[in-house]
């Protein structure tokens, strides 16, 4: 499985990249891979708020759908909106062009609330076993 | 989760080997997918893939078609049917609840072959047995039987350097081929909506015969998550779901799977629900978008009140949209209505539609 050296993680398989001012959302190689075949996403409506590990969109695979929770809280200023017609972007390209949502984060510390790349990776070996 | 209870059919260790993704079904340790479902999707419906049927279970039956009591286990007339055909039918309770869907092959005047699901094998059996004539001779053949379905556009292709003399096998007909040096019966049947084969032989020889079959670069190996999104396209009901024990063949709308010029038991209680009417019947919706039912979520109606429950639900590849089958009230059973599908606080739009979703299979080509 994939992990981005610079990126920061949730539990949940979310992901999080800090660009200059804001920061960008995903799920990871991990929760796509676990899903398989993604088929909707369900994004939120840009200008919305939304708190730390509070639900930010959904996402179904062909069997079945599953929620997708925010790794920082703040305004979500920007959408993906090339996951309306192509879904499957979040599998072919989980870090990069799979992106789900772009959050003005209203609090950066809360990033001491997630795990970094070594830290997921531990967490990985031990939800495999 | 491991799950020590779990059967394991003879391709487990090739399942493995492929590096399948196992999901427990039917009381067996089954692939739900290997290269993934869209792409297993697409070798079924585009060229040619082969599934791991072997849990399903299988009965010889040796007698008269009436006088063995076979006859009146199945909703669907057996004594005319001609040797080397196979028909599909209902076993039912007294209720005129679905015991289980099954085939019937009739192997000689007076031998025949059937196929019943996995998870109803052991409850079938006790059923035939209770019900078949002490002149008839049963026999679970489940155990010593592997299945391996070949499904796909190519599946004909495949299959006549296979099996020679498969060309002329006529859809819903069966025959017997020699096969890796061993005799097995080969129909043309199967649950995906495209030309196929179902493919039986000795528990002990399916390994072989899957090896051999994936020789061929064009035969794909699918799973049972591809598998339920095939038939889900072509309306094709699953037990436990469409079908169950509380609900009658003319509910689940397999009305033209049931014979009512001869006996069979459940019969009455299917007349009598046919003179009052029904209440609720097996409906096929189509979702306005990607957005796609799930089995256990609520059917509302326009004004949001609940009308019924989704059985299956997938999204489609064909439609790209989301599909379902559900049971509803029968007043909103009519294609064209509209309805919504999912839970109290989050409801999608859909509308009642034919439930044969996909039209363009290679079924009967």
């Amino acid at each position: 499985m994939e992990i981005i050296e610079h990126y920061h993680y949730t539990k949940d398989h979310e992901w999080v990249c800090i660009e200059e001012d804001l920061v960008v959302v995903g799920i990871t190689d991990y929760a796509q891979s676990s899903l398989g075949d993604i088929t909707f996403v369900e994004l939120p409506a840009v200008d919305t708020e939304v708190e730390q590990f509070e639900e930010l969109a959904s996402v179904e695979s062909v069997k079945a759908a599953s929620d997708i929770f925010s790794p920082l809280g703040g305004k979500i200023v920007d959408v993906n909106h090339n996951l309306e017609e192509e879904p499957g972007l979040i599998n072919r390209s989980p870090y990069d062009r799979g992106w789900i949502a772009k959050i003005v984060a209203s609090d950066m510390d809360q990033l001491g609330n997630l795990m970094n790349a070594e830290e997921y990776e531990s967490f990985l070996a031990t939800e495999q076993e | 989760m491991e799950n020590k209870n779990l059967k394991f059919t003879p391709l487990h260790d090739e399942h493995v080997s492929l590096k399948a993704k196992m999901v427990p079904f039917g009381g067996w340790d089954m692939p739900v997918q290997y290269d993934g479902i869209l792409k297993e999707y697409e070798y079924t419906r585009r060229g040619v893939a082969i599934f791991d049927i072997c849990h399903m279970g299988e009965f010889l039956v040796f007698g008269d078609a009436v006088e063995s009591g076979l006859d009146n286990l199945v909703t669907q007339k057996i004594a005319d049917m001609p040797v080397g055909t196979c028909r599909y039918g209902c076993m039912l309770n007294d209720r005129g609840g679905i015991m289980d869907d099954l085939i019937v092959f009739r192997k000689a005047e007076q031998e025949w072959f059937i196929v019943v699901n996995a998870s109803t094998t052991a409850k079938d059996a006790a059923h035939f047995q209770k019900h078949l004539s002490p002149k008839a001779q049963f026999k679970d053949i489940s155990s010593q039987t592997g299945k391996i379905d070949i499904q796909g556009p190519l599946s004909r292709d495949v299959m006549k350097n296979f099996a020679p003399g498969i060309e002329k096998l006529e859809f819903y007909s069966f025959g017997m081929f020699k096969c890796l040096g061993e005799e097995v019966l080969i129909s043309r049947t199967g649950y995906t909506g495209e030309l196929g084969y179902e493919i039986y032989m000795p528990w002990s020889k399916a390994a072989d015969f899957w090896k051999a079959l994936l020789k061929d670069a064009r035969v794909k190996p699918a799973g049972l998550g591809a598998r339920d999104v095939l038939r889900l396209e072509v309306g094709y009901s699953l037990y436990g779901h469409e079908l169950n024990e509380e609900k009658t063949p003319l509910e689940s709308s397999l009305t033209r799977f049931v014979n009512f010029d001869k006996d069979f038991i459940g019969k009455n209680a299917l007349i009598t629900q046919k003179n009052i009417g029904l209440n609720e019947q097996v409906i096929g919706f189509t979702a306005l978008d990607r957005r796609s039912p799930r089995a256990e979520q609520k059917l509302f109606a326009q004004d949001g009140s609940v009308i019924g429950v989704v059985t299956s639900g997938s999204f489609s590849p064909a439609l790209i949209k989301g599909i379902g089958l559900g049971f509803v009230k029968t007043g909103y059973a009519k294609q064209g209505t509209s309805i919504f599908f999912g839970e109290d606080k989050s409801k999608n739009p859909a509308i009642v539609s034919s439930r044969i979703f996909y039209k363009g299979g290679s079924l009967k080509q």
